[in-house]
């Protein structure tokens, strides 16, 4: 905790920094695209917003398994914090597809596996925020909440992959880990200072919900203890 | 810029609400922070 007081700081001022500059660069500077004119803009706020959504999930099932196997103390808060920024960002991530779709598709939303998936996971996101805190003992609502991040994971290769494995609306990923991204650098390089921004905002919230998590564990525990001792007494 | 509206929109959601979200996650441990002072004030939270 001494360290994440010491790094939160540092990890707000490059969030805000990274986030301004990636989202002015792309919505000022970058240039239109060829086809979809200025709507491409929307690009630089919806595709960080999409990767955070998985990547968000993904931190919630790793905090899943070292809360069930492990028992780690931190996991089961961390899982706890991570839920409603998760859902947050996947719901702007839907909202800024459709703004988006609209103007590209002519409809606001369609039943396309890449969105449908992503509502799958924003639906997961819900269901973990509302079973954590279902429970009037924590612990069992760590474990169930645990248990649905993990068969939930089974969602995030089926949005990786539901553009390949289906006939979609929604345009296959223009960028991967293998092979050259298929963009143009003038709106390759403010994607990812915006990516970068948006991931240091997540973690710089989740940062600091885990601390004041952690303090509000520490008061109850405070109280607790003198309430056992007055009554002792 | 035809399509500025919805452009507009995405930008305002994609900064109001991670904003909504680190105010008040920082409101919470501000409270929190408090609290713990409040409490035991040997208690050290930087």
């Amino acid at each position: 905790m001494r360290l994440s007081g010491a790094v939160l700081p540092y990890l707000a001022a490059a969030a805000l920094v990274l986030t301004v500059t990636g989202l002015g660069w792309g919505l000022f500077v970058s240039p239109a695209d060829w086809q979809q004119g200025d709507a491409v803009r929307i690009m630089y706020v919806h595709v960080p917003c999409a990767w955070l959504a998985s990547a968000g999930y993904t931190g919630l099932a790793v905090c899943s398994i070292l809360s069930l196997i492990w028992r780690h103390p931190l996991a089961d808060l961390a899982a706890v914090e991570i839920g409603p920024v998760g859902a947050g960002f996947t719901a702007l991530c839907l909202a800024t597809g459709s703004l988006w779709g609209k103007p590209m598709w002519g409809a606001w939303w369609v039943w396309d596996a890449r969105l449908t998936s992503v509502l799958v996971l924003f639906f997961l996101y819900l269901g973990h925020v509302a079973l954590v805190r279902a429970f009037d003992d924590p612990t069992r609502g760590y474990r169930a909440g645990a248990i649905l991040a993990l068969v939930g994971a089974v969602n995030l290769p089926i949005i990786k992959f539901s553009v390949d494995w289906w006939n979609t609306l929604h345009q296959p990923a223009s960028i991967g880990l293998t092979g050259a991204p298929s963009m143009a650098p003038a709106m390759l390089w403010p994607l990812l200072i915006a990516a970068l921004g948006y991931t240091l905002v997540f973690a710089t919230i989740v940062t600091v919900r885990l601390r004041a998590a952690v303090m509000e564990r520490r008061i109850r525990g405070l109280l607790m203890a003198r309430a056992a001792s007055e009554s002792g007494a | 810029m035809s399509h500025l509206p919805f452009i507009a929109v995405a930008y305002g959601l994609g900064v109001l609400v991670p904003l909504a979200f680190v105010v008040t996650a920082f409101q919470r441990m501000a409270s929190a922070r408090r609290k713990l002072a409040a409490i035991d004030p040997r208690d050290r939270w930087s």
